[in-house]
């Protein structure tokens, strides 16, 4: 497949960059336009998979292990849970943003401060789930023929 | 509804039909899956034109992009054509469609007007989130102050939901590495490049 396919190969190779740079701007962006960490992470798992589409599995492997996936994925919900637990800490309730800092009556840093971290945890899990998915189907098949395209 | 939106929406579904009759036609999968994917690409376009931004991002990241290439890799473990099935024994899904369909249709009629400020969806929490979104939360995207604050505990919920989809996916069809090597053994015979 690697002598040919030249153009998918330049093409993607010029896209894939771009593809991750758009997933953070959707995932920080999230507080002011359409996006969060759902569509980011997807979007961030896209960007392996047409890497591993294109290049072959073995070397998307390589760049991302199996097993950072799976621990990104685990380390997303942690995070998530996580900051649940600290606004417990802090004596709030269960995922109460407004207890994880100290401010006046009426402040947002802590709404701010939470939902970036748990956007974070869910930009960690999708995008983790998402690759580990596409890892244990295209594990099986090295390649897409050539006669498929 | 104005009239250039009814225009859209009109030419927008003739694709969607269009494509789901011949999805419903063709035999060969791969065709199928990048069909799909349009399908999902058009849908989101209207709900861009219904003004469900969010919900237009959600379809084009998840239905149009990662949905094909998981259907695609999917696909390589299977055959690329689906079986001719018997025109006889199709007819049963096609009137289980026809009525559900027939059902909706009727329930539309009792729906209130699109963007309707009396209508449920506007008209009880929905304002009151929209209300107080810029005193209790400081975010400017309400949809996003819903989704992670307002209802943290959902989304956490989501959350939990997708990572044990992919545990489950990696523990049904094995870790990617392991199988990885594995099949690359069976082909050694037949050499690296297929």
């Amino acid at each position: 497949m690697n002598d040919r396919h030249i153009i998918l190969r330049v093409i993607s190779k010029f896209l894939i960059p771009i593809i991750v740079v758009y997933a953070l701007y959707v995932q920080f962006h999230g507080d002011y336009g359409p996006g969060g960490g759902f569509q980011a992470g997807v979007i961030m798992a896209v960007a392996i998979i047409l890497y591993s589409l294109i290049f072959g599995v073995p070397a998307a492997l390589e760049a991302i292990p199996a097993g950072f996936a799976r621990g990104l994925a685990s380390i997303g919900l942690l995070l998530y849970a996580g900051v649940g637990i600290w606004a417990m800490m802090n004596g709030g309730d269960y995922l109460d943003y407004d207890f994880l800092v100290e401010e006046e009556e009426g402040g947002h840093a802590g709404q701010h401060l939470g939902i970036i971290l748990i956007e974070l945890g869910v930009l960690f899990t999708v995008a983790g789930a998402m690759v580990t998915i596409f890892y244990a189907f295209a594990g099986r098949v090295a390649e897409i023929r050539d006669e498929d395209w | 509804m104005n009239v250039g939106t009814a225009l859209i929406s009109v030419g927008l579904l003739t694709m969607l039909f269009v494509i789901a009759v011949a999805i419903v036609r063709m035999r060969n999968l791969f065709a199928i899956v990048m069909l799909s994917g349009t399908y999902s690409l058009i849908s989101a376009a209207w709900f861009v034109a219904l003004d469900a931004v969010d919900v237009a991002f959600t379809e084009a990241a998840v239905g149009a992009g990662i949905s094909t290439a998981l259907m695609l890799g999917a696909m390589l473990l299977t055959s690329r054509t689906a079986k001719v099935e018997r025109s006889l024994a199709s007819l049963a899904p096609l009137l289980v469609c026809i009525a559900t369909g027939a059902m909706l249709i009727y329930a539309t009629i009792d729906l209130p007007a699109l963007g309707s400020v009396t209508s449920p969806v506007n008209a009880y929490v929905g304002a009151e989130y929209l209300a107080r979104t810029e005193s209790d939360i400081g975010v400017p995207n309400v949809v996003t102050a819903v989704l992670a604050s307002y209802r943290g505990f959902d989304t956490l919920g989501e959350t939990a939901v997708i990572f044990a989809a992919g545990i489950s996916v990696a523990l049904l069809l094995g870790f990617g590495e392991r199988s990885l090597t594995a099949s690359m053994k069976d082909k050694s015979g037949r050499g690296r490049k297929l």
